[in-house]
């Protein structure tokens, strides 16, 4: 038994962070539609104090906190491991999804008197799924466990998408479904193949033992590309515009915002942590050119949106191709990686909370003008400031102007990009920056006017101080401290070669 | 050429079989079971880990038949799932495509709202 599979002091928090959200489901499942939304919000709080106390775990010891299952330590055994992205990420996943609930109490609350309906039970009971499936991605130190969690995500992120119940939020959910099926499916294959040729799925032991073969380039391939298609990066991103655009501003909130970072999250784990011995095969520079295809393609989408959550929809394809720049700018061992690493870890939380931010606003838009045409938005900032503001801050983010975590990123990428001589890669985060710029001026340019403008309903306070909120951590985040990084470098494996010879 | 070997090659085949069931139908239900035949063939490459993994009084590496049933378990629940959402759309649109309505289930701004 070596130091990375036994249990630390604190161990026994990761199982706890996994236990709250699934007993909560239980509990909701026995006790129906109304206990289910106040079991939801009401073990939030907890699941925050957990997520806090892992984090300070972490940084205390300065190394992952670790818990064996049952004792039987690995290869038998299934271990959980929480470094330092871990355990941001599990902030991150416990301060947006009861965000995401508080917000959605105005859609989905059941009122006193009323049936309790199948729309609310659902959606109160997805939720806490997501944070159960997302809880085991971030802890999970087992590559067959991790692949339960991605069905487990995918299962609860699908109803979410068509919890509304119209025809065309199905078809949505089934494209969404079938893509991610067929992502996981691949993944597996990948997975048989790791296990036929080190007789282990555990993270450590598999960066131990890792050796280049034939077999582990095939694996490599098949679960990144299984990987890339739950993430929704282009050309792969077909379902995620009709699936996140059509469900209601909450869960588009959390499945933009966190749930494909969930598979991305994964993606990071395979190439940093268990691949990082594989030689060159380019997969690093491939994976960096799909990002930035994503950037330029998911950008010049967006700019052509009619639609709000359309419009945020394509920004997220965007969004999410700059986590990709990760591959070629965070890998090796030289000087600019951390740069590369912390850039493409600092999009991850930035775009969540911006993209939360911006989903929230725009249902609360849809809300109040009954439509989320941006055409026809003249005037609205006059009447929801608030919104707007929103709207503006998250996007102050998604563009990289300073200050925001938007830029923290963008400029940590540029840095690493330009000491790595890669020119590439800053031309692209220079370009998805304009372009972010031109689909957020379109929405805000059209409500600045002082035309009249006649709402259905006043906007919600509450909703719009919780879209606020959102929008404001995305902008603190570009103040965060030097021991915010350091933090993400807990349990960062030393030689983080993807790709090099 | 052993048995392995060749039950290798016909999981290989399935997942191939699978891949190209899954590019060129376009009906649901029909990538529905493209992606039970690719399960399969990982199901049968799981299998061959299992005996290949083989040590000492055990005839089959126990552990990947044990991700084996998780895996069949998950496929099924997904299949079932698939299937009640198709139904569900055929309730709503009458008809099972990732376009119902013919391209309006994707809104391209038309001036409907």
């Amino acid at each position: 038994m070596t130091a990375a599979d036994a249990t630390t002091q604190g161990g026994a928090l990761l199982v706890f962070a996994i236990l709250l959200p699934a007993a909560g489901i239980l509990a909701s499942l026995a006790l129906g539609g109304r206990a289910a939304e106040r079991v939801a919000l009401g073990s939030a709080p907890i699941a925050l104090v957990i997520a806090l106390a892992v984090l300070v775990e972490v940084w205390r010891a300065g190394r992952p906190v670790v818990y064996v299952i049952a004792g039987l330590s690995p290869p038998l055994g299934i271990a959980l491991r929480a470094d330092g992205i871990s355990t941001v990420f599990l902030l991150t996943s416990a301060l947006i999804v009861p965000a995401a609930g508080l917000f959605a109490r105005a859609g989905f609350a059941t009122p006193p008197g009323a049936e309790d309906s199948r729309k609310a039970f659902a959606f109160w009971i997805m939720l806490q799924a997501i944070s159960a499936a997302l809880a085991i991605i971030f802890v999970s130190g087992d590559l067959f466990n991790l692949y339960v969690a991605l069905e487990l995500l995918t299962f609860a992120a699908v109803p979410l998408a068509c919890v509304e119940g119209r025809a065309e939020t199905f078809a949505a959910a089934l494209r969404y479904l079938l893509f991610a099926l067929f992502g996981s499916i691949f993944y597996l294959l990948g997975a048989a193949l790791l296990y036929g040729a080190f007789g282990t799925l555990d993270i450590a032991l598999l960066a131990e033992r890792m050796r280049p073969l034939p077999a582990v380039t095939a694996a490599a391939a098949l679960m990144t590309a299984g990987l890339l298609a739950k993430t929704a990066l282009f050309p792969l991103h077909l379902w995620l515009p009709p699936a996140h655009a059509n469900a209601p501003a909450p869960a588009s909130a959390v499945l933009s915002g966190l749930v494909v970072k969930g598979s991305f999250f994964l993606t990071v784990r395979l190439w940093f942590y268990v691949l990082p011995a594989l030689p060159a095969f380019g997969f690093d520079a491939l994976l960096g050119a799909l990002g930035s295809g994503a950037v330029v393609f998911g950008s010049v989408l967006a700019l052509r949106q009619p639609r709000l959550k359309l419009l945020i929809a394509y920004s997220t394809i965007a969004q999410i191709g700059y986590l990709f720049l990760i591959f070629p700018l965070g890998s090796g061992l030289h000087a600019w990686t951390s740069d590369g690493w912390n850039g493409g870890l600092m999009q991850v939380l930035a775009h969540a909370f911006a993209k939360a931010a911006m989903f929230l606003a725009a249902g609360l838009l849809y809300e109040s003008l009954g439509h989320d045409r941006i055409a026809k938005f003249s005037g609205a900032a006059r009447v929801m400031p608030l919104t707007f503001l929103t709207l503006g801050l998250g996007g102050l983010s998604l563009m990289g102007l300073p200050p925001s975590g938007g830029f923290a990123a963008k400029w940590l990428l540029l840095r690493a990009s330009v000491a790595s001589g890669q020119w590439l890669w800053a031309i692209v985060v220079l370009l998805g920056g304009l372009l972010a710029a031109g689909y957020v001026y379109r929405i805000l340019a059209p409500a600045l006017s002082s035309d009249p403008v006649a709402l259905k309903a006043p906007p919600r306070r509450a909703g719009e101080a919780i879209a606020l909120t959102l929008a404001l951590v995305a902008v603190a985040l570009g103040f965060a401290p030097d021991s915010f990084f350091q933090l993400l470098n807990i349990g960062r494996p030393p030689l983080a070669t993807a790709g090099l010879p | 050429m052993s048995a392995s070997t060749i039950a290798g090659f016909v999981g290989a085949g399935l997942v191939g079989l699978g891949l190209y069931a899954l590019i060129v139908n376009t009906e649901p239900l029909k990538k529905l079971l493209a992606f039970n035949v690719i399960g399969n063939g990982v199901f049968l490459v799981f299998g061959i880990v299992a005996r290949r993994g083989a040590v000492g009084a055990f005839p089959f590496d126990p552990v990947p038949q044990a991700m084996v049933i998780t895996g069949i378990v998950v496929a099924f629940a997904a299949s079932a799932f698939a299937v009640a959402l198709m139904l569900r759309l055929a309730e709503e649109s009458g008809s099972v495509s990732f376009d119902p309505e013919g391209g309006m289930g994707v809104d391209q701004g038309d001036e409907d709202a």
